[in-house]
């Protein structure tokens, strides 16, 4: 007899396609948010799923710290060509050069500063959807997180007055000025994703799989060492953030979840391939946002940059 | 198809503040190793500082800052854990106020309902409240739970005075398909992960493994073949003339099984074709089935948009602008008859305006209170509505997908109420039927 059901990846896949789907449906200027971390390429191969043969009909957008990692950045260009879509990088950089955001000097990582620059590359395209990776099983502020979730006119998330979601209706309708988040992955765990990432044979970044590098240990992790400013007539992007007297170390090592290079602990790992590892995600005893210095700030940083337009 | 294939089972834990409903889900993690050491320290953390040392697992989502201060959860938290078995997604909604709104909202994807009775107080308004609930939202499985039966010394008369208390009413609710009755202490682990010594009376499952084990491959409607047209698929690549002439349309199969050279009708037109093509990324298909999300191809060109539906040409849904419903309202501001909302169903979005209310529903005592004057927030009742076009739609009991609707607060866009249709009245009567193209 045959069997009619979905194992948990093709469940988890088609209500993701559907969630897509309702996005290319009902919005009329959405872009999908890319980064080239695993989450998003995930996101990607869904989006093929969704809407090929034809083209992805909306464009990939990625706001820039200035800090990322130098192999995230080619895997992004990359992929974005390879699938034909057009891709719009914002950064910090340009939003200070050009005045719409100003840094902090007691604060080196760039994290809450992607929050304008997204808010204003919504803004300039009129975007009124983006597309993101985020999952509930993340963090506890997403845990409560819609897949459709509502932002008004001035980006930000109310999470004690959201609409309630129920089967696969999802309410997409905005008044002028509003716009809406939307994340297909909320059902999956950091699991699913690498377990899909196999099966659909997927190409991540190789700052995911174990390699040598030199590292420096501060606020409780170890961070990569920036690679060396060059060029002495620009200011330094990474001022600040270099290692002082802080102990050192070339560590056999991976990134588990990738931030910016200055607020993503490396992991001590041999693994070498998706199936070390998934091995190794069974086996961790301690969750992927553990090694996210942008959310041990406090109990509540995800919460607080998330109510001002944060991913 | 992986060699193991795993599915997942959709979950919600029902019960109110002290019946050991974050015990229990606690428990579950934690057995399952899916509570991480970070995770438990900021439990520990949290509980040296507020909680006097007694560990609270609601910490573990409420994750918001006023649902920490207060002491609170605000809506429903969704958490995940898997055994080597099943995958699970477990809906945890609050006790308190809203709680009807949030369980209505966690039911309507779930596969199970696990209720909580305290064994010491038996049935309670609660537990009718959540059993009605669980009724109204047609999850297909549900387990009492007949929690603290350490406090009862492990009574199987209580047990069993408990479950006939329950088996009287259930039978004035819509049909539960199946029902289980576990005796447990979550506190200590009885008969959650593992079978407990304290019931040698008892002969059925833990409640883990019944839930490893429960089928659920049949809760989706496989009887009758629904494709809402969610979006039409048209490369027109001008490059590559098969892409330029192909017309996908694309949704996720709602209902039922679909096979390459199967009759098909489009409603609402009522225009005939046959299936072409299953389209996927992954290759073409020879069979779909719900809730697929596929691109059919068809043999003719028709006209065909978001909003229609694709059937089978047995078991027609039935297609009226006058709709007969029972709704749970989610709003502060009450419904009354007269007001006009957005209808969302399945693809397609409507004007509608309710022409009456017909009763509301005491969920605690199963009466009905005929023709009140509006639905306050948290009410259950029947209203009729009309809307600005017919909709092809099921009844919900028979199909979960075709036969719920929300409504949106025209202006505010606000998601105000959840609606459940009542089966047509007749099936749709499809005007050219001897229309050949």
């Amino acid at each position: 007899m045959k069997s009619y059901h979905l194992d948990h990846l093709q469940y988890l896949e088609t209500e993701a396609i559907h969630v897509m789907r309702e996005v290319a449906a009902e919005f009329e200027r959405p872009a999908l948010l890319f980064s080239g971390g695993k989450d998003s390429i995930c996101l990607l191969r869904l989006a093929e799923k969704a809407f090929r043969p034809a083209d992805i009909p909306m464009p990939f957008l990625n706001v820039e710290t200035g800090h990322e990692f130098p192999e995230l950045l080619e895997f992004r260009d990359r992929r974005a060509k390879e699938l034909g879509a057009k891709l719009i990088v914002r950064s910090v950089d340009q939003a200070v050069a050009n005045g719409t955001a100003v840094l902090t000097k007691s604060e080196i990582s760039r994290n809450r500063m992607q929050i304008p620059v997204l808010l204003g590359a919504i803004e300039e395209y009129r975007f009124d959807c983006c597309i993101g990776g985020a999952r509930r099983d993340e963090e506890k502020a997403r845990a409560k997180e819609r897949f459709f979730s509502f932002r008004d006119g001035f980006g930000q998330w109310d999470p004690k007055n959201q609409r309630p979601e129920l089967w696969n209706l999802y309410n997409a309708r905005l008044n002028g000025g509003e716009n809406m988040r939307v994340f297909p992955l909320s059902n999956w765990t950091e699991m699913d994703v690498w377990e899909y990432i196999k099966r659909e044979q997927l190409e991540v970044p190789n700052i995911y799989f174990s390699h040598t590098r030199e590292c420096f240990f501060r606020a409780g992790q170890w961070l990569p060492v920036p690679p060396p400013h060059t060029d002495p007539t620009t200011p330094d992007p990474f001022e600040g953030a270099r290692p002082g007297k802080e102990p050192r170390k070339t560590m056999v090592c991976r990134v588990r979840t990738i931030a910016d290079m200055i607020s993503t602990g490396m992991l001590e790992s041999p693994a070498t391939s998706i199936d070390d590892i998934i091995g190794e995600i069974s086996a961790a005893r301690v969750t992927e946002r553990g090694s996210r210095a942008d959310d041990k700030a406090s109990e509540a940083a995800m919460e607080d940059r998330k109510k001002q337009g944060y991913f | 198809m992986s060699q193991h294939p795993i599915e997942i089972l959709r979950f919600n834990t029902c019960g109110s503040v002290d019946d050991g409903k974050s015990t229990l889900i606690g428990r579950l993690l934690y057995d399952s190793k899916s509570l991480m050491e970070d995770q438990l320290e900021a439990l520990q953390r949290s509980a040296d500082i507020t909680g006097g040392g007694q560990v609270n697992l609601a910490n573990l989502t409420d994750g918001l800052r006023a649902e920490r201060e207060q002491g609170i959860t605000i809506d429903v938290a969704y958490r995940y854990f898997a055994t080597p078995k099943r995958k699970f997604i477990v809906a945890d909604t609050p006790g308190h106020v809203q709680y009807t709104r949030n369980m209505v909202t966690g039911a309507s994807t779930a596969n199970l309902s696990v209720v909580l009775v305290d064994a010491r107080l038996g049935v309670i308004e609660q537990t009718r409240r959540h059993s009605y609930i669980a009724a109204l939202l047609g999850i297909p499985h549900i387990v009492f739970a007949i929690n603290k039966m350490d406090l009862v010394d492990w009574s199987e008369e209580r047990f069993l005075e408990i479950r006939e208390n329950i088996e009287a009413y259930l039978p004035r609710l819509d049909v539960l398909k199946d029902v289980k009755f576990i005796p447990m202490s979550a506190l200590n682990g009885d008969n959650v992960v593992e079978l407990s010594k304290n019931t040698p009376w008892y002969q059925g499952p833990a409640l883990l493994g019944h839930l490893e084990t429960v089928h659920i491959a049949s809760d989706w409607n496989l009887n009758a073949f629904r494709l809402p047209v969610q979006w039409v698929n048209r490369p027109n690549n001008p490059r590559d003339q098969k892409l330029h002439d192909f017309r996908g349309l694309s949704g996720q199969i709602a209902g039922g099984i679909v096979k390459v050279g199967q009759e098909v009708r489009i409603l609402p037109s009522g225009l005939k074709s046959k299936v072409k093509q299953i389209w996927t990324y992954d290759g073409e298909l020879e069979e779909a089935f719900c809730p697929q999300s596929v691109t059919l191809v068809l043999e003719d060109d028709i006209d065909v948009s978001r909003g229609d539906m694709i059937v089978g040409m047995e078991k027609l849904p039935g297609k009226n602008s006058e709709l007969h419903a029972r709704i749970c309202w989610m709003h502060p501001k009450a419904l009354a008859p007269g007001r006009k909302y957005f209808v969302k169903h399945g693809t397609q979005t409507v004007q509608a305006m309710v022409t009456s209310i017909d009763h509301k529903i005491n969920i605690q005592t199963y009466e009905v209170e005929p023709a009140p004057a509006e639905l306050a927030m948290n009410d259950i009742g029947e209203i009729r509505l009309r809307v600005s076009k017919p909709l092809i739609y099921d009844g919900y009991r028979a199909n979960r997908l075709t036969g719920s609707f929300i409504l949106i607060e025209q202006g505010t866009n606000h998601t105000v109420g959840a609606g459940m249709l009542h089966a047509p009245l007749e099936p749709v009567k499809p005007e050219y039927d001897d229309f050949a193209i």
